[in-house]
């Protein structure tokens, strides 16, 4: 049982605020993922957790307990390290048994969890071999199957993909998933890659200069994003946002020359909807297309509606070529309304 | 040009500079040891060594070697370590421990005959302190231990700092994310050093210690100023036989044992911590 709580947390390298005051709870075997853009304190904040840096402010419990003034190896976790950190001057054998040999564990014990990890992460014929006779995805298995073999209540992963190529990176991405699912560990998993972190997360926190900006399912963080950073930063490409004016009756809004139902408020909002969720349409945005980029399965147009960037999604098949002007329509209940002041969702 | 020739081509200037002045004048002196102006012989070496010198200058340099290299080697590392911990001022003391690095190793032992003399410093401060009646003379035959350590101690202080230099580039080249994970899975301090810096140090160990060895083979200066004739070693034989006994031949031949014995342990170091094919960073 190892639920994790993240209470109060805030971390300054000097005058540089990297994180401010951080509060998530992850449950038990749950998978949550920390998403954002470089530099917005994801490897901060797993560091934290994991005793490898402290934080300023703030306590980290972990299953009941309070980790925060103990060291990593007393805290139930173990890591897999972006750049591996498999040790080149031991064997496969070796790195995988690790931690258990810091234990001071029996060699039969050391063997068989060293072999079991190591069948797991699929390596059982690599392990005699250094880690100079790997391969980067022979690497990346070794590491998460020295991290599995502790055992462990948490496992935590920074980036453990990057550095694949895309194919073994896909490959990667739901044998990992499996393979957590099964060991009942609860998992914090780093990664700047939404497909990553929509595909292998039960929650995803967003994370945007040193804040979480939101807590979510995967679903609900791509369908109901919970503020405008959010909204522009998942999806591939993300919502578009237009300017909208309240037009004379309640819930009635002006936008781009149309009038759309919404939220009840009393001053400017913004709306957004994604590009998937366009089609063309007898009554709608004028749109001018600029660029047309096919993408086989489906088309890219990204256009300007009233000077504002606005791309849309269209079936492959649609005739579209530059300087045409289409009318798009958004779907219903899938428009989304931000307040400009605050960037928070509005609805 | 043919791209298989370049590297050739291009080590050229090297290799004709190396045989020129070093492996040119290496013949001669090899051929000053093996011939008696009229053939081979092996009478340099059978005169060198059946000469009562010989057997003690051998155990006084192995022995000199013996002391000297194990607490340079345990120093250097630990001031390695040290240094590659702090975070300000770094620079400074690299510098400050470096410096004996710039002294000649003559200057040194006349650094240490200042302190270990009749009249030098410690008597002075023994006597100041009023520990000592009146001065010894430290450095005398009938205190044979006293020299040894005089020696050892302007050794250590002279030499320490040239493993320092190599051992703080090699830990500075082991990626911080290897000590992250040891401590992670559960390594104390001195567990990550033993099982994480030693073991990934290996190349600049070498290194580090073929260059010492040697260095501690041809010790010669420290050793004539501290201990004169008190402390016979291997390559004060060699200057005796060249230009007191002005015996050539028995000096080439010297000069090659001593070239054997470093041989040999450069070849002992590099094998025992040679690095497993594929073990690499
Ligand atoms: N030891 C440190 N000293 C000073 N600033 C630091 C330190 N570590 C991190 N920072 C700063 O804190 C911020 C967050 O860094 P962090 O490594 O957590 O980013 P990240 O989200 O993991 O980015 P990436 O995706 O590039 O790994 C960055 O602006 C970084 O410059
Ligand atoms: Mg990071």
């Amino acid at each position: 049982m190892a639920v994790i709580e993240i209470k109060n947390v805030a971390k300054r390298f000097g005058d540089y605020q990297a994180l401010h005051d951080i509060n998530l709870t992850i449950d038990d075997q749950e998978f949550m993922v920390l998403l954002g853009a470089s530099g917005c304190g994801k490897s901060t904040l797993l560091r934290i957790i994991c005793g490898l840096e402290t934080a300023s402010e703030g306590e980290v419990w972990i299953g009941g307990k309070r980790v925060d003034h103990l060291p990593p190896k007393d805290r139930g976790i173990s890591m897999v390290f972006q750049n591996y950190a498999v040790f080149p001057h031991l064997t496969v054998f070796e790195n995988i048994g690790f931690g258990l040999r810091m234990q001071k564990l029996p060699n039969d014990q050391v063997k068989r969890r060293v072999e079991r990890t190591a069948g797991l992460m699929h390596i059982d014929q690599l392990l005699k071999r250094y880690s100079g006779e790997l391969s980067g995805g022979q690497r990346q298995r070794v590491a998460v199957a020295r991290a599995l073999a502790m055992e462990p209540d948490v496992i935590l992963m920074d980036e453990p993909l990057s550095n694949l190529d895309a194919l073994l990176r896909m490959e990667m991405r739901a044998e990992l998933k499996g393979v957590l699912a099964e060991s009942n560990t609860t998992a914090i998993y780093v990664t700047h890659d939404q497909v990553e972190a929509m595909s292998m997360a039960d929650r995803i926190s967003v994370m945007h200069e040193g804040k979480i900006v939101q807590a979510a399912s995967p679903i609900e963080v791509y369908r109901d994003p919970a503020a405008e950073f959010v909204a522009g930063f998942i999806g591939n490409p993300p919502m578009n946002f237009l300017p909208a004016t309240p037009a004379g009756a309640a819930g009635q809004w002006s936008v781009a020359g149309q009038t759309l139902h919404g939220p009840n408020a009393g001053k400017d909002l913004k709306f957004a909807i994604r590009p998937e969720d366009l089609t063309l349409a007898d009554q709608g945005f004028q749109a001018r297309a600029k660029v047309v980029e096919p993408l086989g399965a489906h088309l890219l147009v990204t256009c300007e509606v009233e000077g504002h960037q606005f791309r849309a999604i269209l079936d492959s098949e649609t005739q579209v070529r530059m300087g045409d002007t289409l009318t798009l329509a958004p779907q219903d209940g899938r428009g989304r309304w931000f307040d400009p002041a605050t960037t928070l969702a509005v609805s | 040009m043919n791209p298989r020739l370049l590297p050739y081509v291009l080590i050229l200037p090297v290799t004709l500079f190396l045989c020129l002045f070093f492996l040119y004048p290496f013949v001669l002196v090899a051929q000053q040891a093996f011939s008696d102006g009229s053939g081979f012989t092996l009478d340099n070496f059978r005169d060198v060594t059946s000469h009562w010198k010989f057997p003690i200058s051998l155990k006084n340099t192995f022995l000199l070697a013996l002391a000297v290299v194990p607490i340079q080697l345990a120093l250097s590392l630990l001031m390695a370590t040290m240094v590659n911990r702090m975070k300000r001022g770094r620079d400074l003391i690299l510098y400050i421990w470096t410096i004996p690095l710039g002294i000649s190793d003559l200057a040194a032992g006349i650094i240490w005959l200042a302190i270990f003399e009749q009249s030098g410093f410690l008597n002075s401060m023994m006597g100041g302190l009023g520990l000592i009646d009146s001065p010894t003379n430290f450095l005398s035959y009938q205190s044979p231990m006293m020299v040894f350590v005089a020696i050892m101690l302007a050794e250590v202080w002279r030499a320490t700092a040239i493993m320092l230099v190599i051992l703080v580039a090699g830990i500075g080249l082991i990626p911080k994310e290897y000590y992250e994970a040891g401590e992670v899975f559960g390594a104390t301090a001195w567990q990550r050093f033993l099982k994480i810096t030693l073991p990934m140090l290996r190349p600049s160990l070498q290194t580090a210690l073929v260059l010492r060895v040697i260095l501690a083979f041809e010790v010669f200066a420290v050793v004539q100023a501290l201990g004169g004739t008190l402390f016979p070693v291997l390559m004060g034989e060699t200057y005796e036989y060249q230009f007191t006994l002005l015996n050539a031949g028995a000096a080439a031949a010297i000069a090659l044992i001593i070239l054997g014995i470093s041989i040999a342990f450069t070849l002992i170091i590099m094998r025992a911590l040679r690095v497993p094919k594929g073990a690499t960073i």
